[in-house]
């Protein structure tokens, strides 16, 4: 049995990999800024079969909160073993562009408050010399594009910082898991046509369960994601500054 | 605002709707854009355009998927009203619990079996699906939310069960689970040769078996009109072993680019499926996977129709005129040769439907599938309409794309008692057809 902590809960992808946990018997504690929904989902993930669900509701934008929160969560779980990071926003790209207030907000809720996380959490798992950090970053980190890149930077920043700690993090044991989703039918993503390329949260919550039993390190999901990307950083500048993606 | 193509599962109708989305029960209705309606819609598997809304908008429920409350000693359980019966029973029956009424298949949103108050191979025991439903709350338009049941807002209770999704959306649903000791049923199949054999059968099949549904070879004529097998079954008693149910499914990739359901195949399949049965009866045990969704093993198998899609033809007749009228249905499908692999045959018990609009009552009801061949079939149609009409039968309008709206009115004497109960924002393609010249 897994202690879990989860943090954006509410979020589709969580809530989906949430469910394949408690339908195995893992003890949850899930935070979440939606009061209300984030009560259905803990009800939800009692009645499929987890043992202990708590919650506790959070802006993780409110970095001062974090610490008493995780002391609950370390409490209330007897000492989690399991964290995966999954809240965010997904950024207007356009409004970003005339706007400074709302792309540090982006960049504050997809990026540093992820990091002021994580870095609390690293020492706590550290001290234990054991544990799985799990956290959401995204392909759009893997290149900054025109259409997406207040975003795309922000798990830029995510993904860079998450490698350096799986170094640090890997000498102690400790498994540090970075899942790159493509595009994902979410609540998040409602208004854009959905195409071939898109995937199912389930689906998603699939791989991300399977990632952390093999204690993986860097995940694509779906695995397609990982030539796509490849060819995507290949591309010279050059040729690049001409595409639109 | 998101435009989708959307179509409902006999394809016939593929149109783009507007499509907004509940993703959890305390959601608020949405604001909708102009003037236009919305219809709730669930997982799509209404056949016809009950559950489209053409040149409107649709309201998903699917996400609303969330289990709140299930007490393992009494068997009652609360959930979300886009929770898959799929997702019940896969909860449930490990925990000896099963649905009440179970359809065809269990890829069907728990709000949508009450939107269609639907029935099963156990109606003469059970009746229909809202039988069990202990409550639920319904949420409408202009914000109101009513907990709905026999008891508390009964007439809105009467007129949101079988009501189609015209009054409002189902937000979260409480429905009462039964007993069983074993995922598996005790399962007694038998041959009769005519429609006379299949009433004698069907009269002591139900005084033993819960579950009592036929197969009828729909292309027999004259001494094989109406030849068949019914299919009895209850739950077994023994406990039996906890066994994964990870039944290997296969998926029907993308639409045939033709019909594969055609006079040929037809022919074949119904022979094999006939003679399959060699001995005058037979006693098996099934898992109730295969007992009750055997469609289910193939998902997506509407796509074996090809892209011109397809319908199904399902109607009940009053019992006092069953024989006679069941079998002038038979005769008539079997002279046209359009008939399709599964003509089901069920007699319908005494248990009166809960719903103002509810399609069960006490006779027989016949559903075949067609393969859309246009104004051939549509020929057809019209001669079965006039044959259930004459009986004082009506068509199932889960299963509709077509029916006549004077047919309706007529199988349906409380559609105008039920009419003061629809939803202002609410309406649907196959209300807007059914009431059309009223």
């Amino acid at each position: 049995m897994r202690r879990v902590l989860i943090i954006g809960a509410t979020s589709a992808i969580a809530e989906a990999t949430a469910r394949m946990l408690a339908e195995r018997g893992d003890a949850l504690y899930l935070v979440a800024r939606n009061e209300p929904r984030l009560g259905a989902i803990a009800a939800d993930l009692a009645v499929r079969g987890s043992p202990r669900v708590g919650s506790e509701v959070l802006d993780a934008n409110d970095f001062a909160a974090h610490e008493q929160m995780l002391a609950r969560a370390e409490t209330f779980l007897s000492g989690y073993d399991t964290v995966l990071v999954a809240h965010g926003t997904l950024s207007d790209q356009k409004a970003c562009e005339g706007s400074v207030e709302l792309t540090m907000r982006e960049i504050n809720t997809n990026a540093l408050s992820v990091i002021a996380m994580l870095t609390r959490i690293a020492n706590r798992l550290e001290a234990r010399q054991s544990g799985t950090i799990a956290v959401i970053s995204s392909v759009a980190g893997d290149r900054g594009r025109g259409s997406n890149y207040v975003y795309g930077s922000a798990k830029a920043l995510v993904t860079a910082f998450l490698s350096g700690l799986r170094q640090r993090l890997g000498k102690c044991g400790v498994n540090v898991l970075t899942i790159k989703p493509g595009f994902v039918d979410t609540p998040m993503t409602a208004a854009f046509e959905k195409g071939l390329l898109w995937a199912r949260p389930e689906r998603i919550a699939q791989g991300i369960v399977r990632a952390l039993d093999r204690q993986s390190g860097t995940i694509y999901l779906p695995g397609f994601w990982r030539p796509i990307m490849l060819v995507i950083r290949a591309i010279p500048e050059s040729l690049f500054l001409r595409l639109s993606l | 605002m998101a435009l989708r193509v959307m179509s409902s599962w006999g394809n016939v109708i593929r149109a783009p709707h507007v499509v907004y989305g509940l993703h959890e029960r305390h959601d608020s209705f949405p604001t909708l854009s102009g003037s236009g309606t919305v219809l709730p819609f669930g997982n799509g598997r209404s056949y016809g355009d009950s559950c489209l809304n053409v040149g409107g908008a649709l309201l998903q429920t699917r996400s609303l998927d969330r289990f709140i409350r299930f007490d393992r000693e009494t068997g009652v359980l609360a959930c979300e009203a886009g929770v898959l019966l799929a997702d019940i029973l896969r909860l449930a029956v490990p925990a000896g619990w099963f649905l009440p009424v179970v359809p065809g298949t269990c890829y069907v949103t728990v709000g949508g079996a009450i939107a269609n108050d639907v029935h099963g191979k156990n109606h003469h025991r059970a009746g229909t699906f809202a039988r069990h439903v202990r409550r639920f709350e319904l949420l409408k338009s202009d914000g109101t939310r009513l907990m709905c049941s026999s008891t508390d807002n009964p007439n809105w209770f009467a007129a949101t069960v079988g009501g189609l999704g015209l009054t409002g959306v189902i937000t979260w649903v409480e429905l009462q689970l039964r007993p069983v000791r074993s995922p598996r049923l005790d399962v007694e199949s038998a041959c009769f040769a005519n429609l006379t054999e299949f009433f004698e059968l069907c009269e002591q099949a139900e005084r033993n078996y819960e579950y009592t549904v036929a197969w009828v070879d729909c292309l027999g004529r004259g001494k094989r009109l109406g030849r068949g097998i019914l299919q009895c079954a209850n739950h077994a008693e023994q406990q039996a072993p906890a066994q994964s149910s990870s039944e290997r499914k296969f998926a029907v990739p993308f639409p045939s680019p033709v019909s594969l359901v055609n006079g040929v195949s037809l022919r074949i399949f119904n022979t094999l499926h006939y003679h399959r049965q060699s001995r005058q009866r037979k006693r098996t045990s099934e898992d109730f996977g295969r007992f009750f969704f055997p469609l289910d093993r193939i998902l997506q198998w509407n796509r074996l129709y090809g892209p011109a899609g397809f319908y199904q033809y399902q109607c009940v007749v009053p019992l006092s005129v069953a024989r006679e009228a069941t079998s002038e249905l038979l005769a008539t499908i079997a002279r046209s040769g359009l008939g399709s692999f599964l003509a089901v045959l069920k007699r319908f018990g005494a248990d009166s439907s809960a719903g103002m609009l509810s399609f069960p009552r006490q006779g027989v009801t016949l559903a075949l599938d067609f393969p859309n061949k246009g104004a051939a079939v549509e020929r057809l149609f019209q001669s079965l309409d006039h044959i259930v009409g004459t009986a004082g039968g009506a068509l199932y309008p889960a299963k509709d794309s077509r029916m006549p709206g004077a047919l309706f009115r007529s199988g349906y004497p409380r559609w105008q008692e039920f009419s003061k109960y629809i939803d202002p924002a609410c309406s649907s393609s196959f209300w807007r057809r059914v009431m059309e010249n009223v």
